[in-house]
This record gives structure tokens, C-alpha cells and sequence, in this order.
């Protein structure tokens, strides 16, 4: 079927495009960019007033899926994915069992294939079983469809280990993604260590939990020559150390989640557990250095790590919730208000930032619109106000402290493979 | 019985959130029935047909008998509910434990539980009016008003006394309560402890911050001296009880080197005799940590009374 979109602004940083033109698609492909496309038997979807940008693709997601089918399968977790603009996410492995083998990642992107919503990259485990003592099988992994290991959730805690496993996924061609995080110095903390943590009596997380992993990682991803991604990157000594390190050409890469931006630890008076999430949400001198991240281009993408949790497992004291909050399906609107609307970034910056980047980070075909590419298309309204109602949640859990919020922008129309996924709004 | 117009909280949940016109309210109302305490049968009808639940999920001998003898000075009906014995075992949430509670016809819910917020929750998930009896290292708000009723009865006005407080300050909620009540009053507060034992940016809770025990001591009005927790001995915070009692042990030697003859000094209990307090200051002249006990009922019943009041 042939689709063409008119009258939008197209935002394609992969080309350079900035500009108000059509963009015809057809038989899942980009056919062309053009001013005024005339074009007969076609769809037309009328994008005035809308950023037409690839789809977004969010590198840390997780769908629970084999293991915790009850917080979230991939078809609920693609289609919060696809109302929240992304039409690739990446899985995360630290499901039950763990994302180890070709046979677990094949099953991901088969299921994923099956419900015809979006596209799933999984993302397999750096060590067997995710225990982190012996080197998964990458080879494996990589042939099967992963374009990353990760073993998120945890650190890869054992220094010889991580340098191997470094080493042996930059001779298959993966990328590393690192959750840096020395939990001698975490211990039981909850929240971030700091004038907040003092006052509401929560066991505190310092930032050199991140901060000293992070540089563990980059100085071995120096020695190895691997590429590192940093999962979550949370504290300002973090992205001071991610900054240097890329002066020095080390090949590291690194990611923030859109509540990292919004929210930071004074949010947490209120105890809410929805907020409770690891690495924690720091203060506002970090908040501040992540967006400086952003525009100065140490931090490259942005991504949600949505850890969708039951209300029953969350609804518990403060010290006893499990960490984690969905993300999906707000990103998109809370990345706007809080980096576009304040002028942080344009959206060129943004959808650099979250469909541009990812796919460059990952060697992954997609966020461009150039002629031929795959049709994995978002349509932007801007200015759409929102509201993030309980009831509308696409995914399974619904553990977010957003949920009842106003917000703005939202994905109108979503494409994927050339089929319209979501239309105004709802998944189809 | 005083004008309790100014009262509308209908938890007490902290004394972050009070304001020092509700801390002095609470304190005169406590001084009305610490004279009911003195009388031959130290009863009032107050409370009578409430019920209230001492809800403790963690061990407490003297705060839970304090607050069960407030509300039966009171006439109100009283349940003690211990953690280790309840539901808790069998899997039950606190949500649930104390809803089904609730479901009794209670009136009160006392909560002392090892998780900060604990009780916050806990207002929010039921009708009954709380009252938190110690939330993690968060906030003990009874304990801080019965220090200060202790202060203003044997000293007089708070404003501008300088009081020390001493121990293992990052996990006591003694430390956080008596610090945001004392600093409304206008106490100049000082904070002594171990490096390891201090949280981060205490200071702008607007207090000193010193390691050395000479400075905590000199020209101090009133020490309150916490508790060592020595099951903290196997953590990596804590140098050995030798190392601390040199440090920061109270006792004659250094209160004569360094403090006032009179400061007045008060212990929240149970006292590790020998670690925080020697022996001669816990029983000598200007300890007054039995006068806090006795001051707690008073408090405690006083904040019982105020809740009560306020209609839902």
C-alpha cells in the first residue's frame, strides 16, 4: 500500500532534513522526499503542524517476557512501545530465563514478529545464565540477532571478567552495554546520598557507585578496544568521566532515561515508590549536568529502561518496593516539555537523540528516511496536550509517577514496515 | 482542659511538619496531664469508646508500654500488635495487616516500623488517624517533644540553648525529629559523632557539625546522647566500641575537661552502659533520662488527646 505523508515537517538528522516537504512510502520502503508529491491510489495522511521523523528506537526496554508474562509480555510492552512513538525497541535480558542463547533470541524477535506491532531487537546476556561468572556464548548471540550484551540489572562485578567478555564481544562485533554500578558502595541504598536522603532517613546511594564503575568500565574499554555503551547514566561525575574519555577517543557511548531529566531526589518527599528506581533520581546539580550531556553530545541517546512492576509489588514501604518505573509511553511527551519547550534541544537535537543515535550506536539499518530505507516512520504532534490516564495505559503495569499528569506532544500516527501501527493516537 | 482550636493535623507523622506554635501547643496540653499523672488515680474520661492500636513492627518495650499507659490514662481502649507475632509471618503486606485492623473500628493506629515512610504510608492507606512511633531512621516526633518538654521544665525557654547531640546521627531518627523541633525553638544545635556515623549535608538542617567530643561538650546547655546500635558492630562504619567510648563515650572525666557543671543530660534508651554513658553520668545529678520517661507519658497522651480532636 502506498502512503503519503503531506505537509509535515520532515526532521531526518541522518540527512541533514529540516524542512516542510511529503514523503511517499511504499511496499515498506521510502520511496522519495519531495515537495508537493503527486501521487495516485495512495493513503494520504495529512502531517500539517507535525514533526515527520524515523521511528524512535529505545535501546533499554524491559518486557519481562519469558518469566514475568503477569508484569508485561512483548505484545503489551510493543504496543506501550508504539504509542510512545518507537517502532524498534531493544529487550533487555534479564528475563526468566535470561536471554543466554540463540534459542532464547530467536524467540524474542519470533514473538515479537508474530504480533505484527513493532520490531524487537534482543539484547543477550554478557555472562551465562546473567550470574556473572563465565562468558556467554556471543558468537551465538550475535548471529541469532542481537546487536548488543548486556547484563543490565547488574554489573559484570568480577574487573578480569569484564575485560574478557569485553574483549571477546568486540572480536564478534557486539556492542557492551554496562549497567556501571559498584554495589559495595550502593549497599542497601535507595535513594541518591545526599541533602535529601539526610532528611527523609532513606539508606542512601552515593554517586560514586556510578561514578567509580563507570570509570572501571571506560579505562578497560580503553585497554580492549571494545565498544562500550553506559546503560542509565545518572550522576554528574559520570558524565564528566564519559566526557573525557570521548575527548581521549575512547570508544564509549552512553544513554539517559527521560526521568533522569525530569524528576530529581527532593521528588521523593513524598515517598512515593513509583520514583524508586536504580540509579536513583539525583539531585539538581546532576539533573543540570545530564542536559549539558545532551547538548555537548557526551550523552548520545536517550532511552527509557521501562521496568514494568505489579501495583501490588510496588505498593509496599519505601525500603521493600522493588526498583524500577515503565517509560514508554511517556518519553516521548516528557522529553519535549523538559528538553525541547526549555530549549535544551530543537528537535532535529531530539530525534538525534532518540531515533538517530540509538541506531548508529547500535549498527542497527534504521533511523534514517533516505530513499529505500525501511518505513519505520513517527508522526509528531508538538503541541498535543494529554493527559497520561490510568485507564489508556497500553502496557501491563502501570507503575509510573506520571500517571494522571498533563503533558504534551504525542505520536499521531506510527508506521512500521510500512503499516500504519498507530493511528491518532491509538494503536490500531 | 486548654483551647485546642490551633490543632488540625490529624496524623502526627514528624516534627518536620509542625510548626512551632504546634510544638508549644502540644507541650502545654502535655504539662495538663503530666499534673493528671501526679494525681492518686491518674485517670481522665477523655478517650473513653476510642480504640487504639499499638501497631510495633519492630522492638520496643518502653515506647510501646509509654503510649499503651497514655491512651489507658485516657480511659480509650487499647490492642498491641507485635510484628513478629502477627500476620506479618504469613505473608500478609502492612497494608493489609493494618486495613484489616482498621476494619475493627479503630480509631488510632501507634506505628513503629525499620522503614522510613512506613508511616506516611500508612496515613494514606487507611481512615484512622496515625501516630508515628518511629519510621526507620526517619523521624520518632514523641521522642523529640518529650526531649524538649524535658528541656523547658528543667531549663525553661529552648531559644538560644545550645544542645548537643551526640552518637550515630546518619541512622537515628531521635537525631532528625529533635533537630527540626529544637531549631524551631531557636536551639543553637550541634551534631557529634563518628565521620562514618554522619549524614551527608546535615548542615543545612541548620546545625554545627563537629567530630570532636571537646567541642560538642564546651559551653553545651543540654546533651542528648543516642544510643550505639552494636549490632552496627559488623559494619564497616564503626571502628570497634574501644574506639568509640574513647571517642565519644560520655563520662566524668571529659564532661569535667570540657562541659558546663550543670548540663542537663538526656538519653533517649535503653542506655548501653559504659559505650555512650558511663555508669556515674547515667545516675548522676543532671541526668534526667528517667524524668524523659516519665515526661514521654504526658507527651504521648497529649498527642493522643490533639488527634482525637480533630474531626475527619
Amino acid at each position: 500500500m502506498k502512503i503519503l505523508i503531506k505537509n509535515g515537517r520532515i526532521v531526518d538528522p541522518s540527512q541533514d532534513i529540516d524542512t516542510k516537504k511529503d514523503i511517499l512510502l511504499n511496499k515498506g520502503k521510502v520511496v522519495k522526499i519531495d515537495k508537493d508529491i503527486k501521487e495516485k491510489d495512495v493513503r494520504i495522511i495529512n502531517a500539517e503542524n507535525m514533526i515527520v521523523a524515523p521511528g524512535l528506537v529505545d535501546m533499554h526496554v524491559h518486557l519481562r517476557e519469558p518469566g514475568r508474562e503477569d508484569q508485561e509480555t512483548i505484545e503489551t510492552g510493543l504496543r506501550a512501545a508504539v504509542v510512545g512513538g518507537f517502532t524498534t525497541v531493544c529487550a533487555m535480558p534479564n528475563t526468566e530465563p535470561p536471554c543466554d542463547s540463540q534459542a532464547q533470541a530467536k524467540f524474542l524477535i519470533e514473538k515479537a514478529q508474530m504480533t505484527g506491532i513493532a520490531n524487537l531487537l534482543p539484547i543477550g546476556t554478557i555472562t551465562r545464565k546473567r550470574e556473572g561468572k563465565e562468558i556467554a556464548e556471543m558468537k551465538e548471540l550475535k548471529d541469532a540477532g542481537c546487536p548488543a550484551v548486556s547484563d543490565d540489572g547488574m554489573p559484570v562485578e568480577d574487573s578480569i571478567l569484564m575485560r574478557k567478555a569485553q574483549e571477546y564481544a568486540s572480536m564478534v562485533g557486539l556492542l557492551v552495554i554496562s549497567h556501571s554500578e559498584d554495589r559495595s558502595l550502593s549497599g542497601e541504598g535507595v535513594m541518591h546520598e545526599g541533602y535529601w536522603s539526610t532528611v527523609l532517613g532513606l539508606t542512601p546511594i552515593p554517586a560514586v557507585a556510578e561514578s567509580t564503575a563507570v570509570e572501571r568500565d571506560i579505562q578497560i574499554a580503553k585497554l580492549t578496544g571494545a565498544n562500550l555503551h553506559i546503560a542509565h547514566v545518572s550522576a554528574k561525575e559520570s558524565v564528566e568521566i564519559i566526557r573525557q574519555a570521548k575527548k581521549k577517543g575512547i570508544k564509549v557511548t552512553a544513554e539517559v532515561t527521560p526521568h533522569h531529566l525530569t524528576l530529581k531526589d527532593e521528588d521523593l518527599a513524598a515517598y512515593d515508590t513509583n520514583m524508586k528506581i536504580n540509579p536513583p533520581l539525583r539531585s539538581k546539580e546532576d539533573v543540570e549536568a545530564l542536559k549539558n550531556g545532551l547538548k555537548d553530545g557526551t550523552i548520545d541517546a536517550i532511552a527509557t529502561d521501562h521496568a514494568p512492576h505489579l501495583e501490588n509489588e510496588k505498593e509496599k514501604e519505601f525500603d521493600y518496593a522493588p526498583f524500577g518505573m515503565i517509560g514508554l509511553e511517556t518519553a516521548l511527551s516528557l522529553c519535549v516539555m523538559e528538553l525541547v519547550d526549555k530549549g535544551h534541544l530543537d528537535w532535529p537535537g531530539l530525534i538525534r537523540k532518540m531515533s538517530t543515535n540509538p541506531c548508529g550506536i547500535l549498527k542497527y539499518e534504521r533511523g534514517t528516511l533516505k530513499e529505500g530505507a525501511e518505513a519505520d516512520i513517527v508522526i509528531i504532534d508538538p503541541d498535543k496536550e494529554w493527559v497520561y490516564d490510568k485507564k489508556e495505559i497500553q502496557s501491563r503495569s502501570s507503575n509510573s509517577p506520571f500517571v494522571g499528569r498533563k503533558m504534551k506532544a504525542k505520536a499521531e500516527y506510527v508506521i512500521v514496515g510500512g503499516r500504519i501501527v498507530v493511528r491518532e493516537g491509538k494503536v490500531v | 482542659m486548654k483551647e485546642t482550636a490551633a490543632w488540625t493535623k490529624k496524623h502526627l507523622l514528624g516534627t518536620e511538619d509542625l510548626s512551632k506554635e504546634e510544638i508549644q501547643l502540644l507541650l502545654d496540653q502535655a504539662k495538663g496531664f503530666k499534673e493528671v499523672l501526679e494525681r492518686p488515680i491518674p485517670k481522665v474520661p477523655t478517650l473513653r469508646g476510642r480504640t487504639i492500636v499499638n501497631f510495633f513492627c519492630e522492638p520496643s518495650t518502653r515506647t510501646r508500654t509509654s503510649f499503651e499507659l497514655a491512651a489507658k490514662r485516657l480511659s480509650a481502649d487499647t490492642v498491641n500488635i507485635v510484628a513478629a507475632s502477627s500476620s506479618f509471618l504469613k505473608g500478609e503486606t502492612l497494608k493489609d495487616t493494618v486495613r484489616n485492623i482498621e476494619a475493627m473500628k479503630v480509631d488510632m493506629v501507634i506505628i513503629r516500623h525499620s522503614c522510613a515512610g512506613a508511616a506516611l504510608f500508612l496515613s494514606r492507606c487507611v481512615n484512622a488517624s496515625v501516630i508515628n512511633a518511629g519510621d526507620g531512621a526517619h523521624e520518632h516526633p514523641t521522642q523529640a517533644l518529650l526531649d524538649v518538654f524535658t528541656i523547658q521544665e528543667k531549663i525553661g525557654n529552648v531559644k538560644g540553648l545550645k544542645v548537643s547531640i551526640i552518637g550515630d546521627i546518619a541512622h537515628s531518627r531521635v537525631a532528625r525529629s529533635n533537630i527540626w523541633a529544637l531549631t524551631k525553638l531557636g536551639a543553637n544545635v550541634t551534631v557529634c559523632g563518628p565521620k562514618t556515623m554522619m549524614p551527608v549535608e546535615i548542615e543545612r538542617l541548620g546545625v554545627k557539625v563537629t567530630y570532636d567530643i571537646g567541642e560538642a561538650l564546651r559551653d553545651a546547655d543540654v546533651l542528648n546522647v543516642l544510643r550505639l546500635q552494636l549490632e552496627r558492630q559488623k559494619q564497616p562504619v564503626f571502628a570497634g566500641t574501644r574506639e568509640y567510648i574513647k571517642c565519644f563515650g560520655i563520662n566524668k572525666e571529659k564532661l569535667k575537661e570540657h562541659a558546663k557543671e550543670d548540663v542537663l543530660i538526656l538519653h533517649p534508651g535503653p542506655v548501653n552502659r559504659g559505650v555512650e554513658l558511663s555508669q556515674d553520668v547515667a545516675d548522676g545529678k543532671y541526668s534526667v533520662i528517667l524524668d524523659q520517661v516519665t515526661n514521654g507519658v504526658a507527651v504521648r497522651m497529649a498527642a493522643l488527646f490533639l488527634l482525637s480532636m480533630v474531626k475527619t
